[in-house]
């Protein structure tokens, strides 16, 4: 077993500026060394310094997305992310682009259900400038109304090509059915109905109310100094507001569970995506849950779903299962594409081995193959800047700790048999497995309705 | 196991295609290269940062050398490569990569084929053994063959039936190529897939995989020192073997525009796109191959681009525009123009008004401003392409795969920095004056 982040060294590093505090974790293999750097004005980040290219990774999110928007308003935490970098202080739209794209500075900024997230990466050459336009995006963005136009025209011309594609409607079958009456059921995009709603004092709002310090989490790796990083973190992050308005995402409470969806879409192939409710990050049997998922349907080529339908039958090129943990919401969930002949197959099989994960567990030798993949494979997240600066953020997201990397190891490694038993009767039950299908699949009915998602 | 190649990616990629396919800065790679007596080109890239190391062997051969009527041969064989061979059981390649902690895949294009295992770097001798062990090893039953071949028919299900803008992409590129084998899809016709036999596949394993034929790239922390003596064990000793000659093909001068219309009732958001023969790496003219990527930077490459600005910022008229250029090819290149209609256009404006900067570009040329800040974005992209293992090992080993060598790699961003106004221009008049094309358009069925 490969251990890179075995052992925790501590360190304290005195630094010429007196308020930028540093708890520095190392693993035996000195692979990664993980600081906290608190600036002077209170901004804090994680750091991992890596030399190797003259540049730097920063990734970064306010708690707090999609989720807290008004239904008829949907899409409005996605429009403002596609327009912070659309105009700020005294740059209009094409300006700002202009000093993007002439220094190299890719800035982003991205929605999701419950984050509001941005990442900046830049060459140390451009660096202050690249500070610079993320500050203006984040404190003084224009909302221009051409901007605002052309953006709106731009995310509903990809809600109609995302339409197009049957994996993009099961999804949004499966998501509408089992979350009928919460924001997880709805796409992130909203509508071309409910980007109409949207005003530029809706934008202005969603800025001022949202993007706070007690809600920013920032993950930073490149080649930069802790000292310099304090100073990054305050000419960026500095002015905006202490705290952000008051809210919370209510508990989703799942629905249609067990049902199977069809929407008749006059294609080939059908494709599915099936889930139940799952388990939260934070509850105590993660760790197996992450386990037995990854011997069941995750992500490497001898998983039992890819055995039984891929590898035994070639009832799907692509076949696969994970958790998704949201705030409000926990579900287990997965994909497979059959052509309309095999799908009932497909979906036979995969209620199949849910019911032999749930009845039987899993073998001595399965959950010792998953160990060694997920501990051994763990290295391989830190080979770029803006992969370790994401960890760095997704621990901070997760409240895992500032040690999570040398604990993930130990984490993984206690997982038992039993554990993996436990939590397989704990909530995968296949009785509450619901599929959401489109296509023609032979011999496979619907049990209700699908939700109505073709049109926009 | 995947079928990727430029040729198929989307025409919604074109922006990140430039990139993708933007090779490198001077003396920033730093590979250093050896061969082996029986003709294995080793390359190694040194990255320090994360004890991991990317472990990828090419093979010179791709779709274009399948023997007539055999399409989708290559990318099948692909599949199979993953199967039993004489010292490994079915599946016990991916079941070892795993235990290893390794991730790995494959990929075809028309050009060469590819395998991978990302891994920890104790465990780079375990993929070696097993990696080479496959070059000559393979062991296929039917056992094996008919349940892959249908996982083959339904990722092109995935691929192509099911996806409108795939179906497109076959019809266009059938278009284009009068000649070339780039004309039929690399994931193979639907009938030809279903007719290859299990000699097919041994054949072509027999005349292609050879160490001779073949390009180890190994990106990350290694060093030559480190890896020679295990590369010698393992590669070393599999024999060199006489491999065909590759049919040199030529594309015959394109003298009429052609129209592809595809009316499908999934669609809801139409396209347009002109895209048109061009010079590569291969077919040259050399120079023009550089000045064009700085051409496609200009009128494509993003927000501040000439079509980005004149159709969607300021005619409001398309929902994207771009522009993109493929010269890393071992036969000929393309040059492509793309965009979308906003709500209530069509793609008809769309065409004329992409048509309107052709003109007006052919008329006025760039501007020494363009060609400045275009050659320093493409420079800057080959220092972020660093910042990785796997890009760096994608760009080496794909250009040694279609012919060129590590110092054309290496001296990328020397000869961006070479290309002129003049140069541009030239390249550019070349290119789109009088040479036929083929516009492809993608229209929601009629509904009455």
């Amino acid at each position: 077993m490969v251990k890179l982040f075995a052992t925790v060294r501590r360190a304290l590093v005195a630094l010429p500026v007196a308020a930028i505090a540093i708890v520095a974790y190392a693993g035996s293999a000195g692979a990664v060394t993980v600081e906290r750097v608190v600036s002077k004005g209170g901004i804090e980040a994680w750091f991992v310094r890596d030399t190797s290219v003259p540049l730097i990774s920063v990734e970064f999110l306010f708690r707090g997305g999609a989720a807290l928007e008004p239904q008829d308003k949907a899409g409005l935490a996605n429009l403002t992310a596609s327009l912070l970098d659309e105009g700020a202080g005294d740059l209009d739209s094409q300006a700002f682009q202009e000093r993007l794209q002439n220094l190299s500075i890719q800035l982003h900024f991205d929605a999701d259900y419950d984050t509001f997230g941005g990442s900046l990466k830049t060459l140390n050459r451009n660096r202050d400038e690249a500070v610079r336009l993320l500050r203006l995006a984040l404190l003084q963005p224009r909302f221009d109304d051409a901007a605002i136009e052309r953006m709106t025209g731009e995310i509903v011309a990809g809600i109609k090509r995302r339409a197009s594609r049957p994996s993009y409607l099961a999804q949004r079958v499966w998501q509408q059915a089992v979350f009928p009456n919460h924001p997880y059921g709805r796409p992130i995009t909203g509508s071309e109905q409910t980007l109409k709603n949207i005003t530029p004092a809706d934008l202005k709002g969603f800025v001022k109310s949202r993007l706070a310090k007690d809600r920013l989490l920032i993950g930073v790796s490149g080649d930069i100094t802790a000292a310099e990083l304090g100073q990054l973190l305050d000419d960026a992050f500095g002015g905006l507001p202490g705290k952000a308005a008051a809210n919370t995402v209510p508990e989703a409470e799942p629905k249609a569970l067990g049902y199977t969806f069809v929407l008749d879409r006059e294609v080939p192939q059908s494709v599915a995506i099936f889930g139940l409710p799952g388990l939260k990050r934070d509850d105590p049997d993660f760790y197996a849950a992450y386990v037995m998922n990854h011997i069941l349907g995750g992500g490497s080529f001898s998983s039992w779903l890819y055995e039984e339908v891929r590898e035994k039958r070639g009832l799907a090129y692509s076949i696969y299962s994970y958790l998704q943990s949201r705030r409000g919401a926990s579900y287990w969930m997965g994909s497979v594409a059959t052509a309309n002949a095999g799908m009932a197959k497909s979906v036979d099989l995969i209620r199949d081995q849910v019911q032999k994960m749930h009845d039987e567990g899993v073998s001595d030798e399965q959950l010792e193959n998953a160990k060694l993949y997920l501990n051994g494979s763990f290295p391989l997240r830190f080979t770029s800047t803006e992969k370790i600066a994401a960890i760095l953020l997704h621990i901070q997201f997760d409240n895992l700790g500032i040690d999570y990397l040398d604990r993930r190891t130990s984490l993984i490694d206690a997982v038992t048999k039993e554990d993996i038993a436990r939590v397989a009767k704990r909530f995968l039950d296949p009785g509450k497995l619901t599929f959401a299908v489109v296509g023609q699949p032979d011999g496979l009915k619907g049990t209700a309705k699908a939700p109505d998602v073709g049109t926009l | 196991m995947m079928a990727v190649s430029i040729r198929i990616a989307a025409i919604a990629a074109g922006a990140s295609l430039m990139l993708a396919s933007a090779p490198v800065q001077a003396a920033v790679f730093n590979p250093e290269s050896f061969t082996l007596e029986n003709g294995l080109q080793v390359v190694v890239i040194p990255n320090h940062r994360t004890p991991v190391v990317n472990h990828t062997i090419y093979y010179r051969v791709g779709a274009i050398d399948e023997p007539p009527a055999k399409s989708g041969l290559a990318h099948f064989l692909e599949h199979l490569m993953f199967k039993g061979t004489d010292k490994l059981k079915p599946g016990e390649f991916s079941a070892i990569v795993a235990r290893n902690g390794g991730q790995e895949n494959a990929f075809t294009s028309q050009d060469y084929t590819g395998y991978y295992q990302t891994v920890a770097v104790d465990r780079l001798e375990k993929m070696m053994e097993i990696e080479a062990n496959r070059m000559t090893g393979l062991v296929l039953t039917s056992e094996e063959i008919e349940p892959e071949r249908n996982v083959v028919l339904e990722e092109r299900g995935s691929r192509v039936e099911n996806n409108p803008n795939g179906k497109l992409r076959e019809l266009t590129n059938a278009a284009l190529f009068m000649n070339h084998p780039y004309r039929i899809p690399i994931i193979g016709w639907e009938h030809e897939i279903r007719s290859l036999t299990r000699e097919d596949m041994m054949t072509f394993y027999r005349d292609w995989y050879a160490p001779n034929n073949a390009i180890l790239v190994l990106s990350g922390d290694v060093t030559v020192a480190k890896v020679r003596p295990l590369v010698e064990k393992y590669y070393g000793r599999i024999p060199a073997r006489a491999v065909p000659a590759r049919i040199d093909w030529r594309e015959p001068p394109p003298t009429a525009d052609r129209r592809v219309t595809l009316k499908h009732k999934q669609v809801q958001q139409a396209t347009w796109s002109r895209r048109m023969i061009a010079p590569s790496y291969s077919t040259g003219p050399d120079k023009d191959t550089y000045a064009l990527q700085v051409l496609a930077e200009i009128l494509g490459g993003g927000s501040t681009s000439r079509l980005y600005r004149s159709l969607a910022v300021e005619q409001r008229t398309a929902a994207s525009v771009g522009a993109w250029y493929d010269s890393g090819a071992r036969g000929p290149g393309t040059f492509g123009f793309y965009g979308s209609p906003r709500a209530g256009h069509d793609v008809g404006e769309v065409e004329k008004l992409v048509e309107a900067e052709i003109a007006k570009l052919l008329e006025d040329g760039v501007t020494e401003t363009e060609v400045s800040q275009a050659i320093q974005r493409l420079k800057d992209a080959a220092v972020f392409a660093r910042d990785s293992i796997d890009a760096p090992s994608r760009i080496v080993g794909s250009a040694l795969a279609i012919g060129r060598k590590i110092e054309d790699v290496e001296s990328w961003p020397e000869r961006i920095g070479e290309v002129t106004v003049d140069s541009v221009n030239k390249a550019a008049r070349s290119l789109l004056i009088g040479k036929g094309g083929v516009v492809a358009i993608l229209l929601p069925e009629e509904t009455t």
